[in-house]
């Protein structure tokens, strides 16, 4: 098993018709993963890689059976986009998208709150599980391998080096997770955690955060209250200066809320492993293996 | 984005919240002008940074008539004003706002902002005004006051009459405040603003509801939605580098160290100056070079680090994914070549056809250390940190 997505993930492509969305779509198809449709308003009828475009959404879903969703339209357009997805009852939606405004975002969130649909991201790079050859995401699939490492994570290249480190230690990954790195998420560290902590071919996870917000010290509370399973933790931005945003939206200190010490106390208290030191990160979780077999 | 104080009154002004009557100044005669304008003899004069805690730095005056107006205007504007808030390379003062002094009996805390737990827009309340709200939040979580915002109706009036009420007010006062709630959410909502907050928010001993200060910034991301706040912009509060920096499409913060790091990806980044203090280094700076890390880019973030004087050695740090390390190894080739780059450099490239990457650049002739892992990279930039600094120049 794994979470979000494995060989009956039949994935749809909203804004197919793009540079990225293009690319990426021929990407995830090469990868192994089972990319049924594309859909760009007006352009429906075309086919690019292979993949028939559609309209709409609704549409895709009914002649395909699309049931995930990766968006690629841009800021402006990509709230209506999830909306969209969600309205056709697609349970897993990834936003790959950067830069939607923080209100659209509050309107999303309240849009899905009785659908029946999982948002990931916005500003992620998606979700990957290397045993079932399914990747929903950016992420380069060469550097992941099937095994036992959940990987949930506010960052994307920084989850690449991790998989990097793990796979070149021999370790495998379940799933991996990027949540995004805005303020406001579809999806949240304990909403991963809880996922994993259910999911039978996941031992260990790793859990990478940073600063800004309280996403890690909220994790912290379901560490210590709900799972059995051993976290690993890393927090990027120790030396980070307050009051400046880091590259990401979320990634910001303000008024001394939100510093990665205070994120680490609060994970070294829920009894999960604090890495200091991210060039660390493969051998930490191997450590950890191999006390839990 | 940030603005000035008088720009964020300027606009509370218009949106129907209640401020003193002010006037900014750019200098001594402006400032005396403004007073003459304003009326009366009792004034706050305060600096116009962006950055907040300007009380303890010494930037804000009150004066009781023209010499003392006089005096405070010519001591804070050209100042440089040193806080937590600005750090310690401080902002210059170039600006003053010139305030009608108003009777203070009580000090109150209102803003509205998001949420990340909740998901949605909160207005916030305290009766602790002038405080910091987030240490309000830290320390007495109990005496902050929240409503959440349902983004189907917006904030609505009996929310603003129970915060009013939770305030301790009463009356025409209350519905002052409840009246400058609905009317603070209506601006923060109508301009995506990411806060908008007034701390202190007063009430007079008449029972008279003013906001003393205000506090602004617009959600970037929304931007494109109100070209006419782009006008508000300050540019010279801002870091000549970062400024360049943002020009380019990356994200740069200057930092004190001497090891430029110029890292893709923001998280990676923050590990990658995580890993240089780790290892006993300072970076000079936050770098994240966004897309492909092609020779334009490449070059362009080169310039950047080496417009920071205090740069000493260079820190490459790239995850190929979609880009392939090749393209990357010799878009930092010909980078080095093109601005003739004279500071050591170190490289580590990781992911798509890494050793292909890493070949290049040993067989490139130039003095680029290429290491295997991000670990060994960051000890070498250390290392050679450190011997620069034995060499003077």
């Amino acid at each position: 098993m794994s979470i979000l997505c494995n060989e009956s993930t039949r994935l749809l492509v909203q804004g197919i018709t793009g540079k990225n969305g293009k690319f990426h779509a021929e990407q995830c198809l090469q990868y192994g993963t089972r990319v049924v449709a594309g859909m760009t308003p007006g352009k429906g009828g075309v086919e690019i890689a292979g993949i028939p475009v559609f309209n709409t959404v609704s549409r895709a879903v009914r002649e395909t059976g699309a049931n995930a969703s990766i968006i690629f339209v841009p800021s402006g357009g990509a709230a209506d986009a999830i909306m969209e997805a969600a309205d056709s009852k697609i349970p897993l939606v990834v936003c790959i998208t950067e830069g939607i405004p923080q209100r659209d975002m509050v309107n999303v969130t309240r849009y899905l709150n009785d659908k029946h649909t999982r948002l990931i991201g916005p500003n992620c790079p998606g979700v990957i599980t290397p045993a079932a050859r399914c990747k929903i995401g950016i992420m380069p699939g060469f550097i992941h391998k099937p095994g036992p490492v959940g990987l949930v994570s506010r960052s994307g290249t920084l989850t690449y080096e991790a998989v990097d480190q793990l796979t070149r230690l021999g370790i495998g990954q379940s799933t991996c997770v990027g949540i995004g790195g805005d303020p406001i998420l579809g999806s949240t560290f304990v909403d991963i955690l809880e996922l994993f902590e259910n999911d039978n071919q996941t031992r260990v996870v790793l859990m990478i955060g940073e600063i800004g917000g309280n996403a890690e010290e909220d994790a912290a509370l379901f560490i210590r209250e709900k799972m059995k399973k051993p976290v690993v933790t890393f927090v990027a931005g120790k030396n980070a200066p307050p009051g400046k945003r880091m590259g990401h939206a979320g990634a910001i200190i303000s008024s001394g809320q939100g510093t990665a010490t205070e994120k680490m106390g609060a994970l070294r208290a829920s009894g999960a492993t604090v890495i200091e030191n991210p060039a660390t990160l493969g051998k930490t979780v191997a450590e950890v293996l191999a006390k839990h077999p | 984005m940030k603005i000035h104080e008088y720009q964020a009154k300027g606009l509370f002004r218009k949106a129907g919240i209640r401020v003193p009557d002010g006037r900014v100044a750019k200098s001594l005669d402006e400032a005396l002008k403004a007073a003459d304008e304003l009326g009366g003899d009792k004034f706050v004069v305060k600096a116009q940074v962006h950055a907040g805690g300007r009380f303890k730095g010494g930037g804000v005056k009150l004066v009781n008539n023209r010499q003392e107006l006089k005096d405070a205007a010519g001591s804070i504007l050209g100042m440089k004003l040193v806080n937590l808030q600005t750090g310690p390379r401080g902002r210059l003062v170039r600006m003053v706002y010139i305030e009608k002094r108003v009777e203070v009996e009580r000090e109150l805390y209102l803003g509205v902002t998001a949420n990340r737990s909740l998901k949605c827009f909160v207005l916030m309340a305290s009766q602790s005004g002038g405080t910091e709200i987030e240490v309000v939040a830290a320390q007495n979580p109990e005496k902050i006051i929240q409503e959440r915002v349902d983004p189907a109706v917006d904030l609505q009036p009996f929310q603003c009459r129970k915060v009013a009420a939770a305030l301790g007010l009463e009356k025409g006062t209350a519905s002052q405040a409840a009246d400058i709630a609905l009317k603070l959410f209506t601006f923060f909502r109508t301009h995506d603003c990411s806060v908008a907050e007034i701390d202190p928010l007063i009430v007079t001993p008449g029972g008279d509801v003013y906001a003393l200060d205000a506090k602004v910034n617009f959600d970037e991301n929304a931007l494109y939605r109100h070209p006419e706040l782009k006008e508000l912009e300050d540019p010279l509060e801002m870091d000549r580098l970062e400024l360049d920096a943002q020009e380019y499409g990356f994200s740069y913060v200057r930092l004190d160290g001497n090891i430029g790091c110029l890292v893709n990806g923001a998280g990676l980044a923050m590990a990658i100056n995580d890993l240089v203090s780790y290892s006993g280094g300072k970076p000079a700076n936050f770098l994240d070079i966004g897309g492909g890390a092609e020779l334009e880019r490449v070059t362009r973030a080169f310039q950047t680090l080496l417009a920071d004087e205090g740069v000493k050695v260079i820190l490459v740090n790239i995850f190929g994914g979609i880009t392939r390390c090749p393209t990357v190894a010799e878009g930092v080739i010909q980078a080095t070549k093109n601005l003739d780059l004279k500071l050591p450099l170190v490289v580590c490239l990781k992911g798509t056809q890494q050793e292909e990457g890493r070949k290049i650049i040993g067989e490139s002739g130039l003095n680029i250390q290429a290491c295997d892992t991000m670990e060994e990279a960051a000890k070498r930039a250390v290392e050679l940190a450190g011997s620069a600094k034995g060499v003077s120049q």
